[in-house]
């Protein structure tokens, strides 16, 4: 018996120098970033206070960060994606030949829905939600940090796959039976796999974690119709979490099962039925993608109120919108296979049904108009992209409608048309969404702002080089180009590919200038500081707390009295303005104690998964095992809490004497 | 204002884009007809989204900080009126674009037979690692790559593939339907025109998918017959042995005939792929047939 399974020196590409290059490049980078650390002496920092941390904030911080990264990651897949098909027209192969093409169009699909979107939005919500909601921390630290790990071991299998071995060459999706053992024999597919069930776990306990947050740990006052529509996108966002990742999980286990134990899920003989797999993965699929666009639509929502110095417009409307769009999400997963040949009467009631999403989402739109209308509208960069989404937005919407009229749908499934509607979509609501968020939020975490010549500079990129990258694509598709083909015959394709391409490189400039956006603010962070803690006149409790904010967010729980709590309770204090404030006692606060639970389970977890995909199994034992001890011993801790003395916190409070009473 | 000039280019682009190929230049009826699909619902959703896109920008230019001009309303946040045109708006969009999908989903059905009194032409379609095999029953011959059919008569496509999931999809013609192993999808196409249209497979299926396009060629009825006779006149046969041979992974296949095909070849593809099923085994049978089982 082999000890180390299928591992052995030949699964390292070393006669692909594209491959070895890009492997190369990462690992030296990791290498010097963590060499900087350790020379620098930041290593019992990092661990103390970052990597052990189950503090929200720094938790959100750390999926923003890890999303940035992979963002790099599925972008430079992008630009090599655009570069090969602007070539390799007519006779010409490109520079990719097909087995290192699909394995790129895979990782990028995966990467940019996964390990981009996905921390991105979530570590929004980590930071910003419990805020906006007045209390001190999620429902269970301890689990999000092991969300946020498990998230983590999901995108370092991914990448190990970049050097030890190959990723899936299946697309995003994993159709069997494409992704049968019988037609993908390789470790790609176990890679996708094993890095999603893994990840998918950690997304599963932070929908759990914040669905339980917001129904049940709000600030006294803080009812439902009160709480920010943020809050609300984030309510909806989790609870579909909580209904659909199981049934991916479910999936990707029958397909496990398929694959390492003989079963016939999905095969092509033994009564195995692939359709079942493409209806399972889209009644997950169909509501992720409402997953990340409703926490987007937060942000917009929260940002046209706050620079348009007004209300949200139909508050009620929103959150209606919102939670109808929630239910409907999950019963439109047909309009994915139109052409899988299911009678007319499912194809028209999905159609419809689909459609009916556009009502809500058409009604969002109208309201940011209508808050901007008799608003002060203050240009700053998180409004660039809030109008930017909205004029976008509504053209992709209008592609998604075509695409929910199945006769038209047949005629442009699959094609480039497809793929340019549903970046047409998520770029603007997603992406967006996200930047405009993490510029907005960005001085409220580190107390100073981002730079705005450089944001309104990356903004500007974005939005043309998005224009010139995907208006092409509609165009060739419409002309009857299939996605995923590594070249083609037909050379008057060509030119609409060589635009595309120019396109990404525009978008590429603009990655530049938020990558400069973050060097200069940091450089000249003192003249962009904000110790008011309240930098764009919010209305929303996050606000109302220093930045960046104590480990215990609030020295007093906020009490609610209205929406908007913060705004109405700056009005009160200004009318209140020469009265003497009444003095406070301060009293201690319980906090949860730092862990590094998540962080070694993390480790186990890459041991486990790494073991499985190459079949190591003693090595898979041991990482279970050592899961399972961990849980173990975090199960019988004995000191689960700190206690802040209440005089650090008056301290604090004396120090940072912008927090207004509330 | 950039916006709805970008869509109006858009727009202009794709047509001139697509005069001489693609689903925007049909060369049959059920291409046309889902042409006229789409542009009518881009025109009534057009209608809308321009002059929300105008109103965006308007709004927003209107109500900035600096324009003294403009009327601050800072507890403007509800309306009744309001909101009953922004919920009315889209809902009657639609309803417009709904009744559109009803009727058409029906009408262009895709196993729906076309209207005609021309007795339709069978094809038997089974694609492959990595190309496509187009068999005539009727006739008793088959193609690899080509698809050679009459111009004005419908033709009736059976579908399956031998493993991976495909899709056949001819963009002048008409819509695309799914090829999956031990079942059978039909779709109806027709071509009005002759001439020489682009085929392909558009589902992603391994290494070798970039070549899995094919011609259909669209001839007069007597020329069609005419190749008919020829084909049958040489080529190699169809039987389970050579198709276990065509069968076997191979990349950018250069087309060729089979001048005769063993009966029933199609059948036994379809039941092939669940040999192993053992045939007294009601449960495995009662999985096998697809979801369009014909007979």
């Amino acid at each position: 018996m082999n000890l180390l399974g299928k591992l052995s020196w030949s699964v390292i590409p070393f006669d692909q120098p594209i491959v070895m290059g890009a492997s190369g490049v990462v690992i030296l980078s990791i290498v010097f970033v963590l060499g900087w650390v350790t020379l620098k002496g930041y290593v019992p920092y990092l661990w103390n206070e970052w990597l052990t941390s189950v503090d929200h904030k720094r938790i959100g911080v750390m999926y923003i960060v890890l999303g940035l990264v992979m963002l790099l990651r599925g972008f430079a897949d992008a630009i090599m994606m655009r570069a090969q098909q602007a070539v390799a027209a007519g006779g010409a192969q490109g520079y990719l030949p097909p087995e290192h093409f699909d394995q790129i169009f895979s990782a990028h699909g995966t990467i940019m829905i996964f390990f981009v979107a996905m921390p991105l939005v979530i570590g929004l919500m980590n930071f910003a939600v419990p805020l906006q909601l007045g209390i001190r921390d999620v429902a269970f630290p301890t689990l999000n940090s092991v969300s946020l790990w498990l998230t983590a071991s999901g995108i370092l299998l991914t990448n190990i796959s970049l050097v030890v071995g190959e990723f899936a060459r299946t697309g995003w999706v994993a159709y069997p039976p494409l992704s049968e053992l019988r037609f993908s024999p390789g470790v790609g597919v176990d890679y996708y796999l094993w890095s999603l069930q893994i990840s998918g776990v950690g997304t599963l306990l932070t929908g759990i974690n914040f669905v339980t947050t917001i129904l049940k740990t709000r600030a006294p006052g803080m009812g439902y119709t009160r709480m920010p529509v943020f809050c609300w996108t984030a309510l909806a966002s989790n609870l579909m979490i909580v209904a659909v990742f199981p049934i991916l999980t479910a999936t990707f286990a029958m397909l496990l099962l398929d694959r390492y134990l003989g079963f016939h899920f999905f095969s092509v003989d033994a009564g195995g039925n692939a359709m079942m797999y493409v209806n399972l993965f889209w009644m997950w699929g169909h509501p992720e993608v409402y997953i990340l666009v409703l926490p987007a639509f937060g942000v917009f929502s929260e940002v046209s109120a706050t620079f348009s110095g007004k209300p949200l417009f139909g508050y009620r409307s929103m959150v209606a919108a919102t939670m109808v769009i929630c239910i409907l999400s999950m019963m439109v997963w047909l309009h994915h296979f139109f052409t899988m040949g299911a009678s007319a009467s499912v194809n028209a009631v999905f159609g419809v049904a689909s459609m009916i999403i556009g009502v809500p989402t058409g009604v969002k739109i109208y309201n940011w108009l209508f808050t901007m209308y008799g608003g002060r509208v203050r240009f700053s960069v998180p409004v660039l992209w809030t109008i930017g989404f909205m004029v976008t937005f509504v053209l992709g919407g209008l592609t998604g409608v075509l695409l929910a009229v199945p006769p038209v749908d047949w005629q442009v499934h699959n094609s480039l048309f497809l793929v340019a509607h549903f970046h047409h979509v998520i770029i603007p609501g997603v992406v967006f969404g996200v930047f405009a968020g993490y510029i907005y939020w960005f001085p409220k975490a580190f107390g100073f702002k981002l730079d705005e010549g450089w944001g309104k500079a990356a903004f500007w990129c974005w939005f043309i080089g998005f224009h010139i990258a995907f208006m092409p694509l509609y165009v060739v598709g419409l002309m009857g180009m299939t996605r995923r083909l590594q070249h083609y015959d037909v050379v008057s394709w060509q030119p609409w590919l060589v635009v595309a391409a120019a396109g990404a490189v525009i978008i590429f400039v603009g990655v530049v200038c938020q990558i400069m956006q973050f060097v200069v603010s940091i450089r000249g962070r003192e003249e962009l500081r904000d110790v008011t803690g309240d930098p764009w006149n919010g209305r929303t409790l996050e606000w109302s707390t220093a930045s960046p904010p104590p480990a215990w967010n609030f020295a007093f729980l906020p009490h609610v009295t209205d929406r908007d709590a913060y705004w109405v309770q700056k009005k009160l204090v200004c009318a209140k303005q020469g009265q003497p404030t009444e003095a406070r006692k301060y009293e201690p606060i319980e906090m949860p104690k730092n862990t590094p639970t998540g962080f070694v389970n993390a480790f186990f977890a890459v041991v486990t998964g790494f073991a499985l995909i190459w079949h190591i199994w003693w090595m898979a034992a041991l990482g279970a095992f050592g899961a399972f001890v961990t849980f173990l011993v975090f199960a019988f801790r004995e000191k689960e809490e700190v206690e802040i003395p209440a005089e650090t916190i008056a301290r604090f409070d004396r120090a940072h004497p912008a927090e207004v009473a509330l | 204002m950039r916006h709805g000039a970008i869509a109006v280019l858009l727009i202009g682009a794709a047509a001139l884009g697509g005069c001489s190929e693609g689903v925007l230049d049909p060369k049959g009826p059920v291409a046309a007809a889902e042409r006229l699909i789409m542009l009518n619902s881009t025109g009534i959703m057009l209608a809308i989204v321009i002059p929300t896109i105008l109103a965006t920008l308007g709004t927003a230019f209107w109500f900035r900080a600096s324009n003294t001009r403009a009327r601050y309303m800072p507890d403007f946040a509800y309306s009744g009126r309001l909101e009953l045109l922004v919920w009315s708006i889209p809902i009657m969009t639609v309803i417009l674009v709904g009744g559109v999908t009803w009727i058409s989903s029906y009408d262009l059905d895709p196993p729906k037979p076309i209207a005609s009194t021309e007795k339709p032409v069978r094809v038997q379609v089974v694609a492959l690692d990595w190309k496509w095999l187009f068999i005539y029953p009727d006739h008793g011959i088959a193609a690899v790559n080509q698809l050679t059919i009459p111009v004005g008569t419908p033709i009736s496509f059976e579908l399956t593939s031998s493993g991976v999931m495909n899709s056949f999809f001819v963009p002048q013609l008409g819509g695309q339907i799914y090829t999956m192993a031990g079942m059978v999808t039909r779709l109806y196409l027709k071509a009005d025109q002759p001439g020489t249209y682009r085929g392909m497979s558009a589902n992603y299926s391994g290494a070798g998918f970039s070549d899995m396009y094919f011609n259909v060629n669209a001839v007069p009825a007597e020329k069609f017959a005419q190749w008919v006779a020829a084909t049958r006149t040489n080529g190699p046969v169809l039987d389970a042995q050579t198709y276990a041979a065509l069968a076997k992974p191979s990349q950018a296949v250069t087309p060729f005939t089979y001048g005769a095909v063993a009966p029933d070849l199609f059948n036994g593809i379809l039941s092939n792929v669940s040999s192993v099923v053992q045939s007294d085994d009601p449960l495995c049978l009662a999985a096998l047939p697809s979801q369009r089982a014909e007979k």
